[in-house]
């Protein structure tokens, strides 16, 4: 019954998948022998890594087919299958999840002093449910790796966390959970109504699913069901409060790995199940949602400009940055998707290294308060070259992987709508505003500390986990086609389905807009 | 020539990358050896290739593609033609000799691998940007040199005053490039492309209004970038820099783009009669406004910061006018003879050993000789002193502005020149002339060495002769000719050399004078006046002196009401209002959790009796749901 059709011999996406969790389970039984679980870790994350590069090797970039498919039947009564199948943007994600999950364990090595184990089986469990999320195409099996990933980042925040890591853990756990809810009762109604009178068992296969068509009005209901459980991922404004205590209580290790790739998956969820499955929906709500994402982008830059702790301050310049993936990805032309993929994988390679400068600072420093830091440059300068080098990228220098994304996603809103792109460019106005004061009260001027001179400056070890994102950061700027190539099929794809709807559109908001848009 | 094109960038590129990873362990104070040589083959080169270009020889080169999303495609790719050979002649002269000069005036500096580092960063981003054959290379290397800017700004980073300069020197220019990337846009919207031949071929399918949207949102890119008013406040700032990096960047290279940028788009700019006004209007504007600043500021590397402004203005007062090759002849000139003055300014404040306060200096003109006579040239050159290059190159916008029928512009550029001639004498004669004002910094006063007074000289020349090389005959010289081919599209009625543009020379040649006789009245023989004057003007004095308080403005308008809103919405939209929502239903939950907690019994038999009523409660509804 088990089948997969793959371009290399083995089933890597399992492999994939399920290979970090057997180590977690295996890292379980090492109690009292740290340095042996931490090499395995290290071991697993990194073959793991490798895997994902064989996938992009293999994968055939010029099609828009999902492939490496694999499928076996799961509860068959209930039409719910082991279905596991990859397109470029999956590919794509799947080695940014593989790749931080990877740099994490050198850059956990001292951090954690309690319960060590257990934190790194955590993480292996986590690397699972990431995976399994971007390689399911069965939508059963898509909410079981979401959730498998919910509980135990849901740990890691509450056990390894900061001093408000309870509260923060909570928060973090409703609103992800309130999200999923709606997501399950939308998965099981669309499942139920799909099976109509083609099928004997309910629905949960993507393929089949895509194929349905569901009236216009279970379409609202089950797209907005969706969207919000991945709208509180990307966080959009205004479900991302617990995003800022997340991040500040979660260690190191969690916060690269919230921003990083948990954020994606909303990113990610928007653009395989709520455009392909409900398009008529989707082109009607785009307009609200556009707004939403200007509100978050301002908004995000707003606050992020007043922030007194680093890690807060990074944290909300997420939800700025974050508003043009939703911004790109809703403006439904190919551009605007490519932009918003762009800005996603762009984002966890430079967030990821932000969060983890703010861990490697706190480890000398013991700080995050910016108003405690100041002339770092002169006792760090490495740490002073790499803050600068992620700062720089973070604000859209060209050149660097975080304007590709973002012009491309404002190129894309821009043809939908002119206004529209005029206020999401406010965001990149502000962006410079915080990073760079940021980066000028942290570096600059005076040192606050003579005592600093006698704290190292950046390890090997440390200076190794950040150069891999830098590197690709300026892969990503000078040559960003290795990467646009391979989502491109993807991309098209989305926006033919939603092609026979775009003709009739014109809310509203929409008007609105359009009517500022005349002033250009 | 491919081969050329190729280097001139990716020599300093590679010099930057070496010498910024490897500088600090391994050159020491040697880290000036790698990056002068890279700079000074790239000036070979670029000679070469200017040469070709006179030859008659263009290059359109795609090299590679860079971003191809959806139809969305744009290439790195070069394009070499009169208007970059003319740029390039400015930016590898005065980048070379900048280089030469940095030897000696950031001896001994703790980061000298760093500086020269960066420097070349500067020189590859700014070849690049001339280079670069579509908008958006125009746009990326445009933001590369404004982080150049932005790191040699705060170069002495732990200075207040300096790292605030770099980081306002970054944002006031973001404020420009969103203008800039949304004129982008729209061009790709309109036209589908982006590269220059592209676009400008299709110039006639673009209608007027769009056209003219097009125009000024670039324009406000320019007018960032080139600190045009009113988003001119970063380049006063700017001066918080190393001396050598005002003169290359902020005054011969960089804020010329603005420029650059408006001639190299100027199929579209002609097209729409409104955008021209609006850049000529500007550059009129900022050119005496800036001038006026300049007439009382007593820091000598701020004069010079203000009379860089007020140039610009005059290059695009010349474009905006329709006097296209004037405009790019200013440009070549004045990047001479600015690049020139800020270097002598540097060599006066390394001979005082830092001091830059004027009303400190006097009286070194005999102990720094080179750098007087030199400063002199320049000043000369800039106050448009018959024959110098500064002289031909106003003239000619001048007599654009004339021509074209704008005789108000044509009369606010001759304040300007005057207000030019007053402030520049001004600086000469309070630094060099009459008392030394400071006895103990006079004392250690001491001429610069020669790879210091080397670059002075050499840029000395130019600010002489080219005006004479390239501008004679007036509106009709070798430059003019040369950039005939790239602003054919824009060609007006050939204007005859008359009788009255003699009158009007000899007039503006007068008003130079009589600004150099004035600044000497004032501060050389009866130096008891400015005060009395000063005094006079009560608040019109007071108003230049505070720069009409534009900084104070942008504070009360802009920045303090951004981060209080940002304060505003953090505290009381996202801790109050949703995350008081958030808890507040949190709270709601743990009220019905009380109410319903006698649910949670413990019993088994109260559970088994739940579970039959929810049973039954099912049953019944799909029975509803079916019938």
């Amino acid at each position: 019954m088990y089948e997969f059709q793959s371009q290399i011999g083995f089933p890597i996406l399992t492999l994939l998948t399920f290979l970090p969790a057997v180590g977690g389970l295996a890292i379980l039984f090492m109690r009292g022998k740290p340095r042996l679980y931490k090499s395995l870790t290290l071991a697993v994350t990194g073959v793991n890594f490798l895997l994902s590069l064989v996938l992009i090797a293999y994968f055939d970039r010029y099609s828009a087919e999902m492939q490496f498919v694999e499928k076996a039947p799961w509860i068959s009564s209930l039409g719910i299958s082991y279905h596991m199948a990859v397109d470029g943007i999956s590919v794509l994600l799947i080695m940014l999840t593989a790749l931080l999950s990877l740099i994490i364990v050198p850059a956990s090595w001292n951090y954690i002093k309690d319960r060590e184990m257990q934190f790194f089986a955590a993480f292996l469990f986590l690397e699972t449910g990431m995976i399994g999320v971007f390689c399911a195409r069965d939508l059963f099996l898509f909410y079981v790796f979401w959730e498998i990933m919910l509980i135990p980042m849901y740990f890691i925040i509450g056990v390894w966390g900061g001093p408000r890591r309870i509260y923060a853990a909570i928060k973090f756990f409703l609103f992800t959970f309130a999200g999923s809810l709606l997501m399950l009762i939308a998965i099981v109604a669309i499942a139920y109504l799909a099976r109509a009178n083609q099928y004997a068992t309910p629905v949960f296969d993507m393929d089949l699913l895509e194929k349905a068509t569901f009236s216009y009005s279970v379409q609202i209901f089950a797209f907005l069901a969706f969207f919000i459980a991945f709208a509180v991922k990307v966080p959009m404004w205004p479900l991302h409060t617990w995003l800022p205590d997340a991040h500040v209580e979660a260690p190191t290790a969690g916060s690269v790995i919230l921003a990083g790739v948990m954020l994606k998956v909303g990113g990610y969820g928007m653009l395989r199940l709520c455009i392909p499955l409900f398009p008529d929906a989707v082109v009607a709500i785009a307009p609200y949602i556009l707004v939403l994402s200007l509100i978050a982008i301002v908004y995000g830059a707003l606050v992020s400009l007043v922030q007194k702790d680093l890690k807060k301050l990074v944290a909300y310049s997420s939800v700025s940055h974050m508003g043009f993936v939703t911004a790109g990805i809703f403006a439904l032309n190919v551009i605007g998707i490519e932009g918003g993929i762009m800005v996603m994988f762009s984002h966890g390679l430079l967030t990821g290294a932000l969060f983890l400068m703010v861990g490697f600072m706190y480890e000398r420093l013991h700080t995050r308060e910016i108003a405690d830091m100041g002339g770092l440059a002169g006792p760090f300068p490495v740490m002073a070259g790499f803050l600068l080098f992620f700062t720089l990228a973070s604000l859209g220098l060209p050149g660097l992987s975080g304007f590709v994304g973002e012009f491309l996603s404002l190129m894309g809103l821009f043809t939908y709508n002119k206004a529209m792109a005029a206020v999401a460019s406010i965001g990149i106005i502000l962006a410079a505003a915080y990073l760079l004061w940021m980066f000028q009260r942290v570096m600059f001027t005076g040192l606050r500390d003579d005592k600093w001179y006698k704290f190292p400056d950046f390890s090997l070890r440390e200076m190794a986990s950040l150069l891999p994102l830098g590197f690709l950061a300026i892969w990503a700027g000078v040559y960003p086609n290795t990467f646009l190539q391979l989502i491109q099929p993807s991309a098209t794809r989305i926006t033919e389905k939603i092609a026979p709807y775009l003709a009739d559109h014109g809310g509203a908001i929409e008007r609105l807009f359009a009517s500022l848009g005349g002033l250009f | 020539m491919k081969t050329a094109t190729l280097l001139i960038p990716l020599l300093p590129l590679a010099s930057f990358i070496i010498t910024g990873l490897l500088g600090k362990r391994y050159f020491g104070v040697k880290s000036h050896y790698l990056s002068v040589a890279a700079v000074a083959v790239s000036w070979l080169l670029s000679l070469y290739l200017i040469i070709q270009v006179e030859r008659g020889e263009e290059l359109h080169w795609t090299v590679y593609s860079w971003i191809a999303a959806g139809s969305f495609k744009v290439e790195i790719g070069f394009l070499v033609d009169q208007l970059t050979a003319v740029m390039l002649l400015v930016v590898s002269t005065v980048g070379f000799m900048v280089h030469v000069y940095s030897i000696g005036y950031m001896k001994g500096d703790g980061g000298y691998y760093r500086f020269f580092a960066y420097l070349n960063l500067f020189m590859f981003s700014m070849f690049m940007l001339i280079l670069g054959n579509n908008f958006l290379m125009l746009y990326i290397f445009w933001e590369a040199v404004g982080l150049c800017s932005y790191l040699l700004i705060s170069f002495w980073y732990t200075k207040q005053s300096a790292a605030n300069a770099g980081t306002k020197a970054f944002l006031v220019n973001r404020v420009g490039d969103f203008g800039f990337g949304l004129g982008i846009m729209l061009i790709f919207v309109t036209v589908g492309t982006l590269s220059y031949q592209g676009v400008f071929g299709s110039v006639n399918l673009i209608g007027s209004g769009t056209l003219t949207a097009i125009c000024l949102l670039l324009f406000m890119g320019a007018i960032g970038k080139s600190a045009q008013f009113p988003l001119h406040v970063w380049l006063p700032d700017a001066m918080e820099g190393p001396t050598p990096v005002s003169s290359l960047i902020h005054a011969a290279t960089m804020v010329n783009a603005g420029v650059y940028m408006v001639a190299r788009a100027n199929p579209l700019f002609a097209g729409s009669h409104t955008a021209m006004f609006v850049v000529a209007l500007v550059g009129t504007f900022t050119a005496i406004f800036a001038a006026s600043i300049g007439l009382v500021q007593n820091d000598i590397k701020k004069v010079l910061a203000y009379s860089t402004i007020s140039q610009l203005g005059y290059m695009f007062a010349a474009l905006g006018v329709g006097a296209w090759a004037a405009g790019m002849f200013h440009l070549v000139a004045h990047g001479f003879f600015k690049g020139l003055l800020f270097l002598c300014s540097g060599s006066v404040i390394h001979a005082l050993g830092g001091e830059q306060d004027m009303r400190k200096m006097g009286g070194l003109k005999g102990k720094i000789k080179i750098t007087y006579w030199t400063f002199v040239i320049g000043a000369l050159a800039i106050s448009g002193f018959p024959g110098l290059a500064g002289f031909w190159s106003k003239d000619s916008i001048l007599a654009g502005a004339f021509n074209s029928g704008y005789w108000y512009f044509w009369a606010t550029g001759i304040i300007a020149a005057f207000m030019t001639a007053f402030y520049m004498f001004r600086l000469i004669f309070m630094t060099f002339h009459g008392k030394p004002r400071d006895e103990q910094a006079f004392a250690h006063a001491h001429e610069s060495p020669w790879s210091m007074t080397g670059p002075l000289i050499v840029l000395a020349i130019p600010s002489v002769l080219i005006g004479l090389a390239l501008g004679l005959p007036p509106e009709d010289g070798h430059i003019d000719r040369f950039l005939e081919p790239v602003f054919e599209a824009v060609k007006g009625e050939v204007h005859a050399f008359g009788a009255l543009d003699i009158g009007l020379m000899i007039f503006s040649a007068l008003i130079g004078l009589a600004g150099i006789g004035l600044a000497w009245l004032f501060y050389v023989k009866r130096t008891d006046l400015p005060e009395k004057v000063g005094a006079r003007a009560g608040i019109l004095y007071r108003l230049v002196l505070n720069k009409y308080w534009i900084d104070e403005i942008y504070f009360a308008l802009f920045i303090n009401p951004v981060r209080a809103l940002g304060r505003g919405l953090w505290r009381w939209v996202d801790a109050g209002m949703i995350d008081g929502f958030a808890n507040g239903s949190a709270k709601f939950f743990r009220g019905v959790g009380v109410v319903i907690r006698p649910a949670q019994s413990g019993k088994v038999q109260a559970y088994l009796f739940s579970m039959f009523l929810g049973l039954l409660a099912l049953m019944a509804a799909y029975f509803i749901l079916t019938l």
